[in-house]
């Protein structure tokens, strides 16, 4: 029996499970896919935001704004990259001034410090590279740009090391009260949690960070629905040599032609542009479209008319998880003691994390009157980048480990010595997104061309894995077919 | 700081020809830099004949053409660091360049170098590249990466498949995955004609039942796990694809074989000026760049069609290099002090720079300027056609006067085409003069 279950091992799932690790509790995290981080909290615009966008006294403006308060201290105690690079809402409309103003108020009610409109010509001196149509701007300082999947990964393996057990590849597909013999009893003793692999668990209390999912896991049990629509958005990611145009995240104020897309620097150093909106009833419909992607462009320019078509060197497609109600549903379900919903966690979602972990766990503990623990290891170590070591630091870790001077992946400065600690960390890579998402191989301009082969057999040899089950993104996403030599060209002998 | 007359970046076929000719023009202290595990770069994977025909006069595998001259560099005991990953090239003091390189056994390593050769080859445009709409599911690689997998690794990427793109690469792997037992659906092309070869054309497609399926362009990518079909669509001229000519194929996998793009980013943070229609350095007569003893040769200069160009090419880099670090080094021990910080000073009475500039359907020349002071008697000009032509002619102009004419039954732009200027024609050129490359079409149409 656990004390707690939590279903998804995205962003909140994983700062939910790193809060409740101060505490006594035996906790297991249950996760459908391969790894952490492979839903919604990869594919997001990476934004710590504000918080001036959500509508005073919502959950969303509440978590937001405390969630970045935390990035600070949560990206130095936990090693994982984060800039407050301080965001813009432009307006390109004299008339949508009131618009504009009212944002900042609504900023100011939600406790956003800093907030300012800016006319005339500081608006070019803050960001040259602006669009002449832009009439006014809002600037927020706090606005920051962070690594979801390092900000995850960091979560997840801190969590670990307190210990919590992470289970991959289990879908669950069934969730019940567990019955007691009496049954006067009004609270119920715990919930059994069934996947589709068969496996059954037994917990106290359980967590339902599955993202777009999670309206399913409540309908299970509990008589006050949630309904999440996926809401697609699609990106477009470039070169880092257009990382430079600009410094600030750039949002459009939104209006006619509906929400706007930003334009980013992302935290290492590339441009990204999107999303799109788009409400779709599939939960799995990750594919970018045509249309999406020339729509990004089009949009993304009316902020920073200079954005580089030919500079694009990958584009995305994520889900929100969006809930009818347009707020974060958080907390015990009304009618399912010990069932803690953490659902509709759309943007600002990936901001309000760490706040929403907080807030979680303390209901959670509190529910099974847990006790801290006085073990608890509040610091964590991420892999360290050889591409941004000064001489002193490079001798040292090659002086550790000679792999440290072998470049795997060219475009991205990536070392043998960094792609090993990936796969042997806790929660390792175990695959070439896994890879991907830790140490950022493949993440460059040839998207993988070169180092795909070089980092295959790395996974292989490390994980002793049979070279044919070497996958892209876990079971089912295997990137090779067979060997060579049985075709048309002899019998046996490769060529 | 260890000390060369010439570093020469990559251990390709433009590096071993640089290197090689550079030590045999006179350089004493020539290293090759490889982050490969052996020299010969993309030629280990090109299992393929049909390399040599121009320089040894018989047909070679890949391995086979990167194998002579790997012979010669070491017959010459020039020296190549392998695994060797080259991270910044800049210039330090007396116009020496100080090269950052890392690798394994000796961690990181500072060099310097009077000249410099960039020979680091080109990579394959990617799918995000192409903005390819749909799923990123295993099953998408770039042609090259293919052609590694299945060459070096012995390992196969799919069974049934779709190629993208008509460029050589493409085409070879269509007959190298048939070969080895997959299926090869269709090869589709964006433009209304081929990329590649035309002898790869017959001994690649044609001869294996291959379709070729010209204007069109993959639309949509289908399966979240591995590939499982894409949408195949026809394209109009604009290469806008046209609606109701969608159609699904089956297959477990994609290779993309849809350009190649020089790999300039050392070159770059150097400061070497880059043609925007090359997306390789801007280059002189003496392949040298817009930093004085930094020379270009091979696919990062331009993307070649044939290797014997590249060698070719690059010797002609290695020369100018080693003639370069004899220079430096003569005006280093004549005067010290008066070599500025950029090396030697090179002013003669007649140093004027004409620029090259492609006009009607030249895409770009090689070298993109002449110094007529410092040219051989000839010089070879290499340029590309954005077009099929028939029956049209090649002209080079200097104000008024033809320097050229060459007729052509068919130009494509798939195939390198070369021209030669003469030294004698433009003595009196004045300053500033272009020279201007054309093609004069008598007709024009997409055979």
């Amino acid at each position: 029996m656990y004390d707690v279950i939590i279903i998804g091992a995205g962003v909140t799932g994983c700062a939910i499970a790193r809060e409740l690790s101060r505490y006594q509790l035996n906790i297991l995290v249950l996760e459908k896919e391969e790894d952490v981080c492979c839903g919604t909290s990869k594919a997001n615009s990476a934004v710590i935001h504000a918080g001036h966008d959500a509508l005073p006294g919502t959950l969303k403006a509440k978590f937001n704004v405390a969630g970045n308060a935390m990035m600070d201290s949560l990206s130095e105690e936990l090693d994982f990259p984060f800039r407050r690079n301080g965001s813009l809402v432009l307006c390109f409309e004299e008339s949508r001034l009131p618009d504009l103003q009212e944002l900042l108020e609504r900023g100011r009610q939600n406790g956003v410090p800093g907030l300012r409109i800016v006319t005339g010509g500081e608006m070019k001196a803050i960001e040259p590279n602006l669009s002449d149509e832009v009439k006014a701007l809002l600037y927020c300082p706090t606005g920051g740009i962070v690594c979801p999947f390092l900000m995850t990964i960091a979560l997840a393996e801190n969590a670990f090391t307190n210990g919590v057990s992470f289970r991959f590849d289990a879908k669950v597909s069934r969730i019940a009260a567990l019955t007691t013999d009496s049954s006067q009893d009004p609270t119920v003793p715990g919930w059994r949690i069934e996947t589709a692999a068969g496996e059954v668990f037994e917990t106290r209390s359980v967590v339902n960070a599955a993202g777009v999912y999670a309206d399913v896991f409540n309908n299970m049990v509990s008589a006050r629905k949630l309904s999440i629509t996926p809401r697609r958005g699609e990106y477009q990611l470039l070169d880092k040599k257009a990382g430079n145009l600009i410094s600030h995240t750039i949002f459009q104020l939104p209006g006619a032609l509906g929400k706007g897309v930003l334009v980013t620097p992302t935290i290492h150093g590339n441009l990204m542009i999107g999303p799109t909106a788009e409400d779709l009833t599939d939960k799995e419909a990750v594919n970018t479209t045509a249309e999406g992607l020339a729509q990004v462009f089009a949009r993304g320019r009316l902020s920073v008319p200079d954005l580089p078509t030919k500079l694009t060197i990958t584009s995305f497609a994520g889900l929100r998880a969006s809930e009818a109600g347009k707020d974060f549903v958080l907390g015990e379900a009304p009618d399912a003691p010990g069932f803690f919903n953490c659902a509709g966690i759309e943007s600002p979602g990936l901001s309000a994390a760490p706040a929403i972990g907080v807030f979680l766990s303390q209901q959670i503990a509190e529910y099974l009157n847990a006790d801290k623990k006085e073990t608890f290891q509040a610091t964590r170590r991420g892999i360290p980048r050889i591409a941004d070591a000064s001489d002193e630091e490079l001798a040292a870790l090659l002086a550790k480990n000679p792999a440290y001077g072998n470049v795997i992946c060219r475009c991205e400065t990536v070392t043998e010595g960094e792609i090993i600690d990936a796969i042997r960390r806790p929660l390792g890579a175990r695959s070439l997104d896994g890879v991907k998402r830790r140490v950022r191989a493949g993440m460059g301009r040839c998207q993988a061309g070169f180092c795909s082969p070089k980092v295959m057999e790395i996974l292989e040899r490390e994980l002793q894995m049979d070279p044919l089950s070497v996958s892209k993104h876990g079971a089912g996403s295997e990137l090779l077919t067979g060997t060579t030599g049985k075709g048309l060209t002899g019998k046996g002998e490769g060529q | 700081m260890k000390r060369y007359d010439v570093i020469v970046i990559g251990g390709g076929p433009a590096g071993l020809s640089a290197a090689i000719s550079a030590r045999r023009s006179g350089a004493d202290s020539v290293l090759i830099l490889e982050r490969d595990s052996e020299p010969g770069g993309i030629l280990n994977q090109c299992i393929h004949n049909g390399f040599g025909l121009h320089t040894f006069q018989e047909e070679l595998t890949g391995p086979e053409y990167a194998a002579r001259f790997i012979a010669q560099a070491e017959e010459l005991q020039i020296p190549c660091k392998l695994n060797t990953m080259v991270l910044d090239i800049s210039p330090s003091s007396d116009g020496l360049k100080t090269v950052t390189a890392m690798n394994r056994q000796e961690g990181l390593l500072r060099l310097c170098a009077n000249s410099i050769v960039l020979a680091m080859g080109c990579r394959e445009r990617p799918r995000g590249a192409l903005n390819i709409p749909g799923f990123r599911p295993a099953g998408i690689y770039t042609a090259g990466t293919a052609q590694r997998l299945v060459n070096m690794e012995g390992f196969l990427p799919g069974k049934e498949v779709v190629i993208l793109g008509s460029g050589d690469i493409g085409l070879i792997m269509a007959r190298r995955m048939t070969l080895e037992g997959a299926r090869v659906k269709v090869v589709a092309e964006l433009q209304p004609y081929s990329g590649g070869l035309q002898r790869n054309i017959v001994q690649c497609l044609e001869d294996y039942d291959i379709p070729l399926k010209l204007s069109h362009t993959v639309v949509d990518i289908h399966g979240r796990d591995r590939v499982t079909g894409v949408t195949l669509a026809r394209v109009d001229a604009d290469g806008k694809p046209i609606p109701g000519t969608q159609e699904l194929i089956p297959c477990d996998t994609l290779l993309l074989s849809c350009g190649l793009l020089p790999e300039n980013e050392l070159s770059d943070k150097l400061g070497v000026t880059l043609s925007p229609v090359t997306g390789g350095p801007e280059v002189n007569e003496s392949l040298e760049t817009n930093v004085p003893g930094v020379f270009a040769c091979g696919n990062v200069l331009h993307v070649h069609d044939l290797v014997d160009y590249v060698s070719e090419e690059a010797q002609r880099a290695g020369f100018y290099a080693a003639r370069h670090a004899a220079a430096c080094k003569a005006a280093i021990s004549r005067k010290e002090t008066l070599s500025g910080p950029d090396g030697p000073a090179q002013t003669a009475d007649n140093d004027i720079t004409l620029p090259l500039r492609p006009e009607g359907g030249i895409r770009y020349t090689v070298p993109q300027a002449i110094r007529p002071a410092h040219m051989e008697e000839t010089l070879l000009v290499r340029f590309r056609v954005g077009a099929v032509y028939t029956d049209c002619a090649i002209t080079v102009w200097l104000g008024n006067r033809c320097l050229v004419k060459m007729k052509k039954t068919k130009v494509v732009p798939g195939e390198m085409q070369q021209l030669v200027l003469k030294k004698a024609d433009l003595q009196d050129a004045k300053a500033s003069d272009p020279i201007v490359v054309k093609l004069e079409e008598a007709s024009h149409g997409n055979s």
